[in-house]
């Protein structure tokens, strides 16, 4: 299984100074990693970097030939002054077919938006609209940054497991950026810890476990990296419990991760 | 038909509109009405290079509306206090304009006629002009135009998607130079952002989408130039100000009309 976007030594500038140190990244297909780190950490210039959109003043970044890229941008807004229905959105810059649209729309659980006004949207739809647009470039990889900005904890517990739906049928990478230090989707594979520079990385439980992180982060959640759980279909299952489910489906533990012992107990 | 002076100022404004609506709507969605404001006023000093320098009228314009356009367009993309640089910008312009002007030693120059613009002096040329300019503009955004409304929506967006916004800024102040060049004559350099954008904002509570509101802003701006033609003939008042008085009243008239649409 190769990577379908790999940097090395990546140190990306901004002015002068050093946004990102010497990261080395890598995400394989169908991983769904997360990114956390406090304000100005280079979070969203990682995203960029992979991208391409910030330009790496010394590594590399090597993208997957014909890999596609879906993305997410910070929860942007449209400007009154400008009409635009949700549809006419899904169309830019790209026009897409009627049914696409749709289908899309109902893939994200807004299906009956598609003639509303953007700047009428609350948060949530408008992170609906801006998944479903991604969606439609049918994107070997998802990238979102801060997707969950502004929404309240069913808000969060649903999009997370919107995105976890998407993986599975689809097979996308996903990668997200989240400046919530202490709480990530349950079914992440990896979590990055960012300053600067790669803190630690792991599985959640190694994260949590790693002095960089409790030193960095603090125990804001008794020190543990909380998980939306969600193995119910209920839209209020958005506790994010620090108790762990050892029957969980989607976490992949580890040889060294021993929390679904610990945690049981 | 030509020969009609009549004739010929409906067909200039008319020809102008075609450019004004859609541009116009890239201002309101972009917030670039001052910017429009200090391209517009720098055409005054345009004015007064092409009679210290001879060269053709819309040339010395556009070159100097060029020049102003793009130094704007620089300092916003270095992130300047844009509102205070372009309140200099836009003003000093204009004065440096009329200051020079008055230096020109052997022309007298009717001043008026480029402040407020004298749509019914429009000459065949000016016709030709007004609609060659006006036609270049639409074709150009018309060819750029998913990629121009991808780059407004959000440039983080569009550059993800392989558009470069700064190309599709550099496509507006381009486009907002020339409708400033060809439209000196027909409503003035004082008057060429209100056209621009009065007829777009009274289009917006009408539309649902940007192409409707880009299209509605070019028959608000053709009704709105008609108009002033037609009150400009009977009360023999000034063309250029008629021209946006019709537009603002028609501004009014668009407001219940909008309220009642989502009402």
């Amino acid at each position: 299984m190769t990577a379908l976007i790999e940097a090395r030594g990546l140190t990306v500038r901004h002015g002068g100074v050093a946004v990102l140190a010497n990261v080395d990244f890598s995400i394989a297909p169908g991983e769904i990693v997360t990114v956390v780190g406090p304000n100005g950490s280079g979070k969203s210039t990682l995203i960029r970097a992979l991208i391409g959109l910030a330009p790496a003043a010394s590594g590399t970044v090597q993208r997957g030939p014909g890999l596609r890229i879906g993305y997410v941008p910070q929860r942007l807004q449209v400007d009154a002054g400008l009409p635009m229905t949700v549809r006419r959105f899904l169309s830019l810059p790209r026009r897409v077919a009627d049914a696409d649209a749709a289908a899309a729309l109902a893939r994200v659980g807004v299906a009956d938006l598609g003639r509303r006004q953007m700047s009428g949207l609350s948060g949530g739809q408008f992170q609906r609209v801006l998944l479903a647009r991604a969606l439609l470039a049918r994107p070997g990889i998802l990238m979102l940054d801060e997707p969950t900005q502004g929404l309240d904890q069913p808000g969060v517990a649903g999009f997370y497991r919107l995105i976890e739906e998407v993986r599975a049928e689809t097979g996308a990478a996903i990668l997200m950026v989240s400046h919530d230090l202490h709480v990530v989707m349950s079914a992440t594979d990896r979590v990055i810890c960012l300053n600067g520079h790669v803190c630690c990385e792991g599985t959640p439980q190694v994260v949590t476990d790693a002095p960089e992180y409790r030193a960095m982060f603090g125990l804001g959640t008794g020190g543990a990296l909380a998980l939306y759980r969600h193995e119910h279909d209920h839209d209020h299952d958005s506790d994010h419990g620090h108790g762990h489910d050892p029957a969980h489906p989607h976490h992949v533990h580890g040889p060294d991760c021993q929390h679904g012992a610990h945690d049981a107990g | 038909m030509l020969d009609d002076f009549l004739m010929r100022a409906g067909l200039a404004g008319i020809g102008l509109s075609l450019a004004t609506g859609p541009l116009g709507s890239f201002v309101v969605w972009r917030r670039m009405a001052y910017f429009g404001d200090a391209t517009a006023h720098a055409a005054i000093l345009g004015v007064a290079l092409s009679f210290a320098s001879g060269l053709p009228l819309y040339a010395g314009t556009l070159i100097v509306a060029l020049g102003m356009a793009a130094t704007v367009s620089a300092l916003a993309g270095r992130g300047h206090a844009m509102d205070t640089a372009l309140g200099v910008l836009a003003h000093s312009a204009l004065a440096f304009g009329l200051v020079a002007v008055s230096f020109l030693p052997n022309v007298r120059v009717d001043l008026s006629a480029y402040l407020f613009g004298d749509i019914l002096a429009v000459s065949r040329a000016d016709l030709l002009w007004v609609w060659g300019g006006a036609l270049a503009v639409l074709a150009l955004l018309v060819w750029r135009w998913q990629g121009l409304l991808t780059a407004t929506v959000n440039e983080e967006l569009a550059q993800a998607e392989g558009i470069d916004p700064r190309r599709e800024r550099l496509a507006l102040t381009l486009a907002l130079a020339l409708v400033v060049a060809v439209s000196i004559k027909i409503v003035g350099a004082l008057l060429i952002a209100a056209l621009l954008i009065i007829p777009a904002a009274a289009a917006r509570g009408l539309s649902r989408s940007p192409e409707v509101m880009a299209v509605l802003a070019v028959a608000l701006s053709m009704l709105s130039v008609l108009a002033g033609l037609q009150m400009s003939l009977r009360l023999d008042t000034p063309a250029g100000p008629s021209i946006v008085a019709a537009a603002a009243c028609l501004f009014i008239v668009a407001l219940p009309l909008a309220r009642l649409r989502r009402g």
